[in-house]
């Protein structure tokens, strides 16, 4: 009988070190008082609380990033023309090239590497063919200044032709054309017999 | 009246002048940033099982032929003239390899068979190579010296001739262009 007391005893500190909470607990349980001792317990069960708050939002701190990285592909993407189509970017593309260069961005933007960066490493093999919107340098820039010297010219003729237009006398007012002779003759003739 | 016809002049002239100079570019001369660069190495697993690696050919010529079997009528026209390049100069330091692109395995053994390709042929997984030599389509051929210097592009089906004559340019360390 002591052996086995012995033995209850050793498990019940087993227990105490192993599950201090649950002890505490059983504690409170038997006293039905919160007491001082059971304030280790809180603080544990506050951690825990927090612990599972805390891997709760894990997936969606992980979603998060993850649809972030995927909205950095698809604006990588959409600057860089798809090798192998009619007028498609990278990001909307089916073809199989295609996807094999967007796995290739996602790849180097894990890496770390900026959206400047991977879109000059496709411009360092494919040239600059490969951006959709070419670089603001050098004879590129005929490009993007031409539009903006351009739409006053042409919003000037427009406004010029306009006037002008307006101006001109009406058709009704216009004198009628004038037939030639025979014609004339002929049509009065015509108009007479009718009459 | 005059003033008219000058404007019309001047705006139709730069058009004309820009079609003009499009006639005279070549189509298959699309431009690569990659020429005259050290070429991308790559490695290869072989369809008959072994491994090409381009740095480990450094001291050849290495003639790099991107095909599929989808592509027809090209690069079934071209096949003969590759097997037939590579007969002719595999003994002089030269090696042709065949880069398979986005194909089936089973549709890419069935055209080495057909064509008895017996140069060394691997499939590109993930378009890897492709897409580091800047490939726009099938067929493309790529020629590089024994420096591992990309020396050309062909663009398109090439034939016996036209192979011949940038192996020879490189042989006699002219490079061919």
């Amino acid at each position: 009988v002591r052996g086995h007391r012995r033995e209850v005893e050793k498990e019940r500190e087993h227990r105490q070190d192993a599950y201090p909470c649950a002890h505490d607990m059983r504690e409170r349980g038997k006293r039905r008082l919160w007491r001082r001792g059971s304030a280790r317990c809180g603080w544990l069960m506050v951690l825990g609380l927090v612990g599972l708050v805390m891997i709760g939002f894990i997936p969606l701190a992980l979603g998060a990033a993850a649809s972030d990285l995927e909205a950095q592909v698809r604006e990588v993407a959409s600057q860089l023309r798809c090798p192998v189509c009619q007028g498609l970017s990278v990001a909307d593309s089916p073809s199989e090239l295609a996807n094999e260069m967007r796995t290739l961005v996602r790849e180097q933007l894990q890496q770390g590497k900026t959206s400047a960066e991977v879109l000059d490493y496709f411009a360092q093999r494919y040239g600059e063919w490969i951006l959709l919107a070419p670089p603001k340098r050098g004879f590129n820039l005929v490009i993007w200044v031409l539009p903006f010297v351009l739409l006053p010219i042409g919003a000037a003729a427009v406004y010029l032709g306009a006037r002008r237009w307006v101006r001109s006398p009406p058709a009704g007012e216009s004198p009628p054309p004038r037939l030639d002779s025979p014609y004339a003759e002929r049509l009065q003739r015509e108009l007479d017999s009718y009459q | 009246m005059m003033l008219k016809k000058v404007l019309i002049l001047i705006a139709v002239l730069p058009v004309l002048a820009l079609l003009a100079y499009a006639l005279t570019l070549d189509p298959r001369a699309i431009p690569s940033p990659l020429v005259g660069r050290q070429a991308g190495d790559f490695s290869l697993s072989l369809f008959d099982g072994g491994q090409f690696t381009l740095v480990d050919q450094r001291g050849k010529v290495v003639v790099m032929n991107v095909w599929s079997s989808w592509c027809i009528p090209a690069c079934y026209n071209e096949a003969p003239a590759l097997e037939a390049a590579w007969q002719r100069y595999r003994g002089r330091e030269v090696v042709v390899v065949g880069v398979n692109y986005q194909d089936r395995d089973a549709a890419a053994r069935e055209f080495l068979a057909r064509f008895r390709h017996t140069f060394p042929n691997g499939p590109d997984v993930g378009s890897k190579i492709a897409i580091e030599y800047g490939v726009r389509g099938v067929p493309e051929t790529f020629f590089i010296d024994r420096d591992g210097r990309l020396v050309h592009r062909h663009v398109g089906e090439i034939s016996f001739p036209i192979l011949v004559q940038h192996i020879e340019q490189l042989l006699q360390g002219t490079g061919g262009t």
